[in-house]
């Protein structure tokens, strides 16, 4: 198959608008939890934890987590929508095959898919900077520099679930990429206390994984202050997004045109 | 007859080490109906996923319209609608958003979409519903929904892979109607099926397909008159007994075969056949004329498949 098959077309953005479309029929629910969820996360963990943990990285541990809540749920968020709803939708509805039928191909299927996967992160994590900015855990200039940061993290982690999909023969299989990367990564990567108070060899495994640079670009731009090393954690980003949409295309593309 | 519109040349396809399409070659002319239909795991969804581009094959060409469908690529599907044999409508809109989306997928304007949605669900009789959602309609009106989504772009060319397996007889009539009409407007039909009478009523050519290569192809009358002259009597015992032992049919009869508890007796003149066994109160019988079916179980044998496709 030829590699500029790989690139996707307008196509896509007719597939970001289909998941559009149903998750506006599911408006309330949906957003519900990407309010609920981190408003409980912050008061436990903000409140509660913080009261005994006080000032971590010289600054409020509420301030802190809500920062590190922010990427985790970005990673959470995309790599749900890309693993579960994915599945559901190549799988049991049939929706691929659908959409094949058309002049849509595997890429502009794929690239719809992980773009979507990031705007759901998107809209968790702006949901999220709303609650914490009620706790006074967001705050400074740059917040908006994170808009963008929270889009690649999400294409990230979205074209990471994708491969993990192309791969899926059902849905139990998702729990080895939860157990193996989503939970490892949720609770070493810096989300809730600094990566330095690993060990150093925990510090190197953590610098390898996505979370870790999503961390380091956003909890700065969440809490006023510019980001170190931008180009470097930006870079693996992309590089995580690149390769693992690369995987997905090819492993899609025998899956679906056998 | 027109010039050919879908060409297959020699199609070959492998799964692993099993054929699947051991050179299917057909052609189907502008404005016709070709019906393709061969047991399960005979090669009919396969060529209906190589016509789409959506497999690739191990030989043999496709042309649609006089272009190699290998340098069309995405392009040639277009100009094409697909009922596929799965229905995979998105549950999680209405019906009409259903059409919407799908117009989508193929770029054209909205304003387009609309007019030709609320065309289409008046043409498959469907207009009361457009607002519903999906699980509120029957298994026949979903069908009619994918069927009236298939046609979103206004195709030159209409695949439908297995179209009202498992619909009821009334939904059944009302597709054929349909699908009659949209050949007297001049789109091409491709259509696989493995019940007969679909074949018979709607096709102006049939192709027997099994083991990846097609056996017979000519209009449903003019197979069955190549095939099975004259009638067709079938003899039972009622006690379920053989029928017949002694073979006295054969005297009668061009040929016959022996199926279960069932003798099949096929001639021109069955008359003394029926003279010999009607009156006898031990047998059964039915006589009828020759249809598709028996081409198609005589050309494709009697073993049971199992799905394979």
């Amino acid at each position: 198959m030829p590699i500029r098959d790989a690139l996707p077309g307008a196509g896509a953005l007719a597939v970001l608008q289909r998941n559009f479309g149903v998750w506006r029929k599911l408006l309330v629910p949906s957003l519900l939890g990407n309010f609920g969820d981190p408003l409980l996360y912050l008061l436990a963990l903000g409140y509660g934890l913080g009261h005994f943990v006080g000032q971590m990285d010289g600054m409020p541990y509420i301030t802190f987590i809500a920062s590190g809540i922010v990427a985790s749920s970005v990673m959470n968020t995309a790599s749900f929508e890309g693993l579960y709803s994915a599945f559901t939708r190549m799988s049991a509805q049939h929706t691929y095959a659908a959409m094949l039928a058309t002049p849509l191909r595997v890429s502009d299927i794929l690239a719809g898919e992980v773009a979507w996967c990031a705007v759901k992160g998107l809209i968790s994590a702006v949901a999220i900077i709303i609650v914490a900015s009620f706790f006074g855990a967001i705050q400074g200039p740059w917040v908006i520099l994170a808009l963008p940061i929270i889009l690649l993290a999400g294409l990230s982690f979205g074209a990471l679930a994708l491969v993990m999909t192309a791969l899926a023969r059902s849905y139990d299989f998702f729990m080895y990429y939860f157990t193996l990367a989503v939970t490892p990564m949720f609770l070493f990567c810096g989300v809730f206390y600094p990566l330095h108070s690993l060990p150093p060899f925990a510090q190197d495994i953590a610098e390898v994984l996505p979370l870790t640079h999503a961390v380091a670009l956003l909890r700065p731009l969440l809490t006023g202050h510019p980001p170190h090393e931008v180009l470097y954690h930006t870079g693996v980003l992309l590089l995580y997004t690149l390769v693992a949409y690369g995987f997905a295309w090819r492993l899609l593309s025998r899956r679906l045109l056998r | 007859m027109n010039p050919a519109f879908l060409e297959l040349r020699a199609l070959h396809k492998r799964y692993g080490g099993r054929e699947v399409l051991r050179g299917v070659d057909f052609a189907v002319a502008a404005g016709e109906c070709f019906a393709l239909v061969g047991p399960n795991g005979a090669g009919k969804s396969t060529t209906v996923r190589a016509i789409q581009g959506l497999t690739p094959t191990d030989g043999g060409e496709i042309h649609i319209g006089g272009r190699a469908l290998a340098e069309m690529g995405r392009a040639a599907r277009a100009d094409m609608g697909v009922v596929p044999q799965t229905d995979n409508l998105d549950p999680d809109f209405t019906v009409q958003e259903n059409l919407w989306t799908y117009g989508r997928y193929f770029g054209l304007p909205k304003a387009l979409i609309r007019q030709r949605s609320a065309e289409l669900l008046e043409f498959m009789a469907l207009s009361g519903y457009a607002a519903q959602p999906i699980h509120s309609l029957s298994g026949g009106m979903q069908r009619r929904l994918t069927i009236a989504r298939a046609l979103i772009n206004a195709p030159k060319l209409l695949l439908l892979d297995e179209p009202t397996t498992g619909l009821d007889p009334q939904a059944r009539h009302l597709i054929w109607q349909r699908l009659r009409e949209l050949r007297r407007q001049g789109t091409t039909l491709l259509l696989t099926t493995h019940y007969m009478d679909e074949a018979e009523r709607l096709a102006d050519r049939v192709g027997i397909i099994d083991h990846g290569r097609i056996l017979a192809e000519d209009s449903p009358r003019g197979l069955i008159t190549t095939h099975i002259p004259g009638g067709v009597v079938e003899l039972r015992r009622v006690d379920g007994e053989l029928p017949d032992p002694q073979d006295l049919h054969r005297q009668w009869v061009s040929t016959s075969e022996r199926v279960g508890d069932t003798l099949i007796c096929y001639g021109t003149d069955l008359s003394p056949l029926l003279a010999h066994f009607a009156e006898d109160p031990a047998y059964r019988w039915i006589q009828r004329p020759a249809s598709l079916e028996d081409v198609f179980l005589r050309l494709t044998g009697r073993d049971l498949r199992e799905e394979t496709e």
